[in-house]
C-alpha cells in the first residue's frame, strides 16, 4: 500500500477545508471500501481524512422528515425505532447488504458512495474504464452474467461502447431512491440538498465518476420526507447465495394503499445499471387500480422493454421482471 | 521523523501526546513548506515510510502503547505488535469473518479498518473472551458441538457469535443463520455451528 498521510479534522469546515486544500485526498469514514480498495492499489490517496469524529451520527425525526447523518452506522439506521417505523423500505434494504461486521462499519456516507464490485474494476492487469479512464471496458465482451441491462434514463444519453457497463452495489441506495431521499452535502460553497436522482452518474459520459459530487465535498446527512408508504413497502433481493452477496437484481417497491386500490406507487431497482433504476411510470400505471398479479405482471413487463442484455445476463430480464412481480405482490398483501 | 523520540509517561499524557501528534500531522499537509515542515517530511511527500503514529487502545482490558506505521491494519496491530495470534487473517479484504473482533462491544472486522482509527478503542479478541481457563459458554458449545474441522475460522466464528446473541439475532435457525453470514468455514462445520448458538441461546447462559 501506498504511503498516506493522516489527517483528523474535528468540525465539518476543517475537514472541507483539508480537502479543498489537498487536490487527491479522501475522506475515510468505516472504511469498509476504501481499505479493500487501497490494499488492493486501486485507490492510493496521498492523504485520509479521518471524519470519524465530526459530529454527523444523529439520527432525528424533525418536521416533515427523518435525518439521518452521514456518520451514522449501517446496524444503528437499520434498528433505529423511528427508521423502523417510518422508512421499514430502508431497515429492509440495509438488512439485506452486507454482514453484521460490515453493517456495524459501514456508515450512511460510505454506503452513497462506495465504488463498483465489477471484477473487472478490481483487477489491476485487466482494462477498465471506471478505474482507467480510457483503458476500455473488459466487462463488455467479456464475462457480464452480473452487469446492468439498463444504460440510458431520464431521456438523457445512451449506451456507449467503451464506457461502463458495471452496476451499482448499494440496497440502501435502491431504498432511498424509491422513497426521493435528499441527500445534504457540504463543501467550499456551502451546503446544498442533492435528490437522489440526482446524486449517482449513468456511465455514458465519465465512468470513473460514480456521483456528482464536487471537489472537497462532505456528506452529512440524508434526509427522508414522511410518506405513507410503510405499511406496502418491501424489499426484495435475489443473489447467487442465500446471504451475504451483493445483489443480481433487487426492488424496492413502496405503495401507498386505500379501499383495496393503490393510490400512490414507488419503484427502484437495484443491479441492474450504473446507478439505482428508478422506474419512473410505475405510480401512473398503477394509480387507482386494485392489485392483482396479471397488472403487477403487465406493469414489470413494460418497464423490461427498454432493457438490453449483454451476452451472459439475459437472464436477468426474466429475473428482474419476476423480482418485481413478487416484491407488488408482497407489498400489496397479496402474496 | 521518530516520533518516539518523543516518549509520554503517564497514560493521560498520551493521549495529549496523541492530540498533538494528529495536529502536528494535520498542521503538515496545511502549511507550507516550513522548516519544521522540511524537517520532518523531506519533499513534500506523504507520510508512512518515514514517519511512525503512535497509538494507544485498550486490548482485551490492558492498555497498550504502540509506534506503528499509519498503514497498519487493527488485524496486523493485533497479531504482528501484540502477539494476540487468536485472530486470524483469512483473506484480509473483508469476505471472510476471520478476523471478526469487537470493536467498543460491536463486532467488526480488523482487517478492514486502520489501528491508528481505532486510538481510543476498546478491542476484545478471543484471548479476551475466556476468563483465564474457563472457557466461554460459546467456546464450551462450540467444543461440545463439534463447530468446527480445522479451526481457522472458529475464533471469528465465536466472537460473531457472541455478538449475535448480543444483539438479539439468535431466535432460530435461519435467523442464526443470516445474522453469522458474514464468517464463513470452508469446512463446512455451518449445522454444528448453529446447533451450538442456539444452545447458549436457550440456555439463557449470560454472553
Amino acid at each position: 500500500m501506498k504511503p498516506f498521510q493522516y489527517l483528523r479534522p474535528k468540525t465539518v469546515q476543517e475537514a472541507i477545508s483539508m480537502a479543498t486544500d489537498n487536490p487527491g485526498a479522501q475522506y475515510i469514514a468505516g472504511g469498509t471500501n476504501l481499505v479493500d480498495l487501497m490494499k488492493r492499489g486501486i485507490a492510493s490517496p496521498p492523504k485520509l481524512i479521518d471524519i470519524n469524529h465530526l459530529p454527523l451520527k444523529k439520527i432525528e425525526h424533525r418536521y416533515d422528515r427523518l435525518r439521518i447523518g452521514a456518520l451514522a452506522l449501517n446496524s444503528d439506521v437499520a434498528r433505529h425505532k423511528g427508521v423502523v417505523a417510518r422508512q421499514p423500505l430502508l431497515a429492509q434494504a440495509l438488512l439485506a447488504g452486507a454482514s453484521g461486521q460490515l453493517r456495524n462499519m459501514a456508515t450512511v456516507g460510505g454506503n452513497l458512495l462506495q465504488r463498483t464490485r465489477c471484477s473487472y474494476f478490481y483487477d489491476l492487469a485487466l482494462p477498465c474504464n471506471k478505474r482507467q479512464p480510457g483503458s476500455g471496458c473488459g466487462a463488455e465482451g467479456g464475462v457480464n452474467r452480473t452487469h446492468a441491462i439498463f444504460f440510458a434514463g431520464n431521456g438523457f444519453g445512451g449506451y456507449e461502447a467503451s464506457s461502463c457497463i458495471a452496476v451499482h452495489p448499494s440496497d440502501m441506495c435502491v431504498a432511498l431512491t424509491a422513497l426521493e431521499t435528499n441527500v445534504v452535502v457540504n463543501g467550499p460553497e456551502g451546503e446544498r440538498r442533492v435528490m437522489m436522482k440526482d446524486f449517482h452518474r449513468l456511465s455514458t459520459q465519465q465512468p470513473e465518476l460514480d456521483t456528482y459530487l464536487r471537489p472537497g465535498e462532505l456528506l452529512t446527512a440524508i434526509e427522508v420526507v414522511d410518506n405513507a408508504f410503510a405499511k406496502h413497502s418491501h424489499y426484495l433481493k435475489v443473489r447467487d447465495r442465500a446471504s451475504y452477496a451483493f445483489a443480481l437484481v433487487s426492488v424496492a417497491a413502496a405503495l401507498q394503499m386505500d379501499g383495496g386500490r393503490i393510490w400512490d406507487a414507488r419503484m427502484a431497482l437495484g443491479g441492474v445499471a450504473h446507478k439505482p433504476w428508478r422506474y419512473w411510470a410505475i405510480d401512473l400505471m398503477l394509480r387507482g387500480q386494485a392489485p392483482s398479479e396479471k397488472l403487477f405482471q403487465e406493469v414489470a413487463e413494460h418497464e423490461m422493454q427498454s432493457a438490453e442484455a449483454t451476452a451472459q445476463n439475459a437472464f436477468k430480464i426474466k429475473l428482474t421482471t419476476n423480482a418485481m412481480v413478487a416484491a407488488l405482490k408482497t407489498a400489496a398483501g397479496i402474496s | 521523523m521518530d516520533i518516539d523520540a518523543i516518549p509520554p509517561d503517564a497514560e493521560n499524557e498520551d493521549r495529549r501526546f496523541f492530540l498533538k501528534q494528529s495536529m502536528l500531522i494535520a498542521g503538515l499537509s496545511m502549511a507550507p513548506a516550513d522548516l519544521l515542515h522540511a524537517a520532518l517530511v523531506p519533499d513534500d511527500g506523504p507520510v508512512g515510510n518515514a514517519v511512525k503514529v503512535k497509538v494507544s487502545l485498550t486490548v482485551n482490558g490492558k492498555r497498550k502503547r504502540v509506534t506503528i506505521d499509519p498503514r497498519m491494519t487493527l488485524l496486523d496491530l493485533l497479531r504482528e505488535h501484540l502477539g494476540l495470534t487468536g485472530t486470524k487473517k483469512g483473506c484480509d479484504f473483508g469476505q471472510c469473518g476471520a478476523c471478526t473482533v469487537h470493536i467498543d462491544g460491536r463486532r467488526a472486522l480488523s482487517c478492514l479498518t486502520f489501528a491508528l482509527m481505532q486510538h481510543g478503542a476498546k478491542i476484545t479478541t478471543i484471548e479476551g473472551l475466556s476468563d483465564g481457563e474457563k472457557l466461554h459458554p460459546l467456546q464450551e458449545a462450540f467444543i461440545k458441538h463439534d463447530g468446527l474441522q480445522c479451526g481457522y475460522c472458529t475464533p471469528g466464528q465465536v466472537m460473531s457469535a457472541v455478538a449475535c446473541i448480543r444483539e438479539g439475532c439468535a431466535g432460530s435457525a435461519p435467523e442464526v443463520r443470516e445474522y453469522m453470514s458474514g464468517n464463513l468455514c470452508r469446512c463446512g462445520a455451518y449445522p454444528n455451528i448453529v446447533d451450538a448458538i442456539l444452545e447458549v441461546k436457550k440456555e439463557g447462559l449470560k454472553v
